[in-house]
Order: C-alpha cells, then structure tokens, then sequence
C-alpha cells in the first residue's frame, strides 16, 4: 500500500502531463485554423469602433459599426432592404435566364456545326471584346433606362461566359470517346446524349457559374447608374445623402447575396457533377 | 451556303459585312426616320473629326493612363499578396477568409463608398482600379505558387538553395503560368473598371466620359465610335498580355519539347 501509493500517483500524473502535451498539440493546429482568422476582421473591427468612438473620422466618412448594424435591422424590420432586394434579384434572374438559354443555344450552335462556327465565332468574339459598360451608353439611347436596358444587359453579361465555356467544353470532349460511340455505332442523339453533353458538362457549369457571378456584377452596376429602386439604387441614394450606414449595409447585401448566389450554384454542381468522382 | 460559295478564311466577314448593308440601306432608302440613326459614313466622319481635333486621343490618353497607374498599384499590391498568401500558411489563416470574404462584394458596390474616402477625382478612381486589378491577381498568384509541385522544393532542398533562389529558380518559374494568367485576368478587369470608374465618377476626361456626353446629347455617332475604340483597346490590351505571356513562357514549351 505504502509502496504503491507513489506508484499510483506516478500513474495518475504521468498520463495527465502526456494528456496536457497532447491536448496542447492536439488544440494548437484547432486554435490557428479557428481562431487566426478571426483575428484581422476583429482587429479591423475594433479599429474601426475605436476610430468613431474617438471621432478620428468623421462619421460621414465612416459611421460607426453600430450605426451600420442598426441600419441594416431598421430596413430589414420596415420591409425597405426586402422590396429592393427582391426587384434585383428578379431583373438578376430574369436577365440571367435569357442569357442562359441564349449562351447555351449559342454555344452548341457553334460547338457542335463548324459552319456556324465560321460564319459566327468572329462577329461573337468581337461582341464579347466590348465590356458590357461599353454598351451601356448606346442601349441607354436605344432603349431608355427602364427595365429592358437593366435585362438587356444583365443578359449580356451571362450570356458571353456562358455560350464561350460550352463552345468550348463541347469543341474539347476528347475525340478518343467520340471514337468510341462510333465504334459503338452510336445513332447522332446517343452520341449528343451519352458522349458529347456529359464530357462537355463541367466546363459549361464553369460558365454557368461565371455567368452568374457577371450577371449579378452587372446588375449591381446598371442600378447604380440607371435605377430607382432596387439594392445598388439603395447604395447610390445613401451615397448622396451622405448615409454611409445605408450604403455599408446594402453593400454587405450585395456580397451576401453574391456569395449565397454562387453557393446555390456550387451545391447544385456536386449534385449534377457527383457521377465524375465516382469513376476515380 | 455551302462551303464553295464562301471560302472558310472568309466566312466570318459575312455577317458583319451584311450588317453593315442592313444599316447602309435603312438610312440610305430612309426606312426609319428616328433621330437615332445616323449612316455609317457619319460615324467614320466623327471618328475622323475626333481624331484630327486631338480630343479622342487626349480622352483616351487620360483613360489609358489611369488604367495602366490603377493596374501597376493593384497588380503590384496583388503579387505581394498572393505570394504571401501562398508561401505561408500562417498568412493564409491569418488574411485567406478576410481576402476571400471581401471578394465576394461586387467590384462595382466600392465606387460609391471611394468616392466618399477619395473624393470625385483621379485618386478614386485609381483606387478603384487598382481594386480590379488586385483580385484577380491575389487569386491566381496564391493557387500558383501553391501548387508548385513538392518534388521540384525537394529538389530545391536537397540542392542547398538559399531562399532567395528557391523563389528565383523554383517557385517563381513554377508559378509563372498561373501568375500571368491573374495578371492577364487584372488588366482585363482594370479596363472594364476604367469605364465603370468613368460613369460613375462623372469629372475629369476619358473616353468614358465621351460616351457619356454623347448620350446625354443623343449624339449616336459619337456612342458608336465610342463602343468601337473601347472594343479596340480592350482587344490591344489582350494581345499585348497575350504576346508578353507567350514570350516569357516560352521556354515551358521548349524544355518540354527537348525532354520529349
């Protein structure tokens, strides 16, 4: 009994230490990869409370972090950030539909008949070299600055990615499988429906996804200069008014909304896409 | 058409050559009387007018410069950024998810918080391109010099490579693919913003302006030269960082080929 006891003791407090060790080396790798990125945003933060708390910048210039948070619930609580937010986000899907269809029509066109390619790629190619801003101003004489010019060009902006990626996801399938469905004696729907559109599809949800993320630029582009309601006027309206809690705060909707956008499209792709890692 | 009408090298001259008849008859034979329309003829005149007066140089002269000072800040700014971000995984803890959630606010929302911070001139606009620029670049400069392959750092190691020519010898040349294309991408983005950058900071001169102004006085000839000389210096700038990336990797393809 007497000899055990430090023996016992021993035992108690050899595994603790080697616990604390490894708790210490098990908890350090969770506490940079957990913690360490919080560390800026916060440090900014405090900053920035510091900064208006003790009025070293006007609250014109940047309001306090507060004002933006009160801000953001005040429109979200008198249904202001929702109306707006459902207008754009109704022209983003509008616009992007069209531009969807169109830049798939388009683009297997042009992938799949080389005569459509020759005749049209060049007209498409110089088409896409003009930014959609570069049109802005002409479809603005053409067609004012109501809802047409905001679908016009959001579409625009889906559809260049989008009939450019399929283009060339359906010119690229690997001519090894197409010789395949030949060998096969594939009748030309087979080949389109179990060959061509299935190699072709991840670069075409590529630009499905890129079409998205310039819809929603251009969006947010056309509201800011030709709009009276929707979230980019929000931001244009609190600029002006010298609100910058309006405008942080539909900014922050406005990156909210385009990450939640892309995520859509993300998990969507894992759906649509999850047959490819299956083969590996 | 089958292909012996049209010989194949020509084939993409069709549609824009028809489109122009099109236009050259509705005016020609006044099948539309909107102010709206004006002959191709008055667009070139313009553009010819604009050229000798020396106002569409001078404008885009102005547009030209901002873009190049905006991209050489952010591009600059974006290199550093992205090579820390990819050396260093304590970097990437500590700036990745700030940098990846900032990104993700729409390029264009900054313009009207800048124009607060930098007032309504050249400095914001400046600012903001170099914003454009920097994304791009920050993205594709980090994935490139993450995936440097391992073996070619062991190497590195095992040959006693001093920092400085790990970076010059491995991981620059590795990454230098990846690093072109973000900066490619920069200065395609750089270009769009100039314009965006123009209409929504409406002061000082560039061709955005140009384009704004003759909107605002229905001028369609002067929208249309302005729709082309944006098209012509978007697709210049891309040959030119196409050519640049094509010489200064073109030993990846001669190496290859001597290994082959």
């Amino acid at each position: 009994m007497e000899r055990s006891l430090p023996y016992v003791l021993d035992a108690i407090a050899a595994p603790s230490e080697a616990g604390v060790a490894r708790l210490r080396g098990r908890l350090r790798p969770l506490l940079s990869s957990w913690l360490l990125p919080w560390a800026l945003p916060l440090a900014l933060l405090a900053l920035w409370a510091l900064a208006t708390h003790f009025a070293w910048i006007a609250p014109q210039v940047l309001p306090a972090p507060d004002a933006v948070v009160l801000t953001l619930k005040d429109a979200l609580l008198s249904g202001e950030l929702w109306a707006n937010l459902q207008i754009s986000l109704l022209r983003v899907l509008a616009g992007f539909a069209i531009g969807l269809v169109g830049g798939l029509a388009l683009g297997v066109a042009m992938g799949l008949s080389p005569t459509v390619q020759d005749y049209v790629y060049p007209l498409f190619k110089a088409f896409a070299q003009v930014p959609v801003l570069g049109w802005l101003p002409l479809l603005m004489l053409l067609v004012g600055i109501d809802e047409a010019l905001k679908i016009i060009l959001i579409s625009k902006a889906a559809l260049v990615p989008i009939a450019l990626n399929t283009f060339k996801g359906i010119r690229n399938v690997p001519t090894r499988y197409i010789e395949v469905g030949r060998v096969l004696r594939f009748t030309r729907w087979q080949m389109l429906a179990r060959i061509v559109f299935p190699a072709a599809l991840a670069p075409i949800w590529n630009g499905i996804r890129y079409g998205l993320t310039h819809a929603w630029l251009a969006l947010v582009v056309v509201e800011l200069l030709a709009s009276s309601e929707g979230l980019g006027f929000m931001i244009v309206y609190g600029r002006q008014l010298f609100q910058l809690d309006v405008v942080l705060a539909a900014v922050l909707v406005v990156g909210m909304v385009g990450y939640a956008l892309d995520q859509v499209l993300a998990a969507i792709e894992t759906r649509l896409l999850g047959w490819r890692k299956e083969a590996f | 058409m089958s292909p012996a009408i049209v010989p194949r090298r020509l084939r993409g001259f069709v549609i824009p050559l028809l489109m122009l008849a099109g236009w050259w008859a509705v005016v020609r034979f006044g099948w539309s009387t909107s102010p709206l329309l004006v002959a191709p003829a008055r667009v070139w005149q313009t553009g010819v007018d604009q050229v000798a007066s020396g106002q569409l140089f001078a404008a885009l002269g102005a547009s030209l410069w901002r873009d190049l000072v905006g991209f050489a800040i952010g591009a600059g700014a974006g290199l550093l950024l992205g090579a820390l971000l990819g050396s260093s995984r304590r970097v990437e803890q500590l700036v990745g998810p700030s940098f990846h959630t900032l990104k993700q606010i729409s390029l264009f929302a900054w313009i009207p918080l800048l124009s607060v911070w930098f007032g309504l001139g050249d400095a914001a606009k400046v600012a903001f391109l170099s914003l454009a620029a920097f994304f791009p670049v920050v993205l594709n400069t980090f994935e490139g010099i993450r995936g440097v392959p391992p073996d070619l750092l062991e190497v590195a190691r095992v040959l006693g490579f001093t920092r400085a020519q790990r970076w010059r010898k491995v991981i620059l040349p590795a990454a230098s693919p990846a690093i072109f294309a973000g900066v490619h991408l920069g200065l395609i983005y750089a270009w769009l913003a100039t314009l965006g950058a123009e209409y929504l900071l409406v002061s000082g001169q560039g061709i955005g302006n140009l384009m704004i102004d003759g909107r605002e006085h229905f001028r369609m000839d002067m929208v249309l030269l302005g729709v082309f000389v944006v098209g012509l210096v978007g697709y210049t700038l891309n040959w030119i960082a196409s050519r640049i990336e094509a010489r200064a990797l073109a030993w990846r393809g001669r190496s290859v080929a001597q290994f082959n």
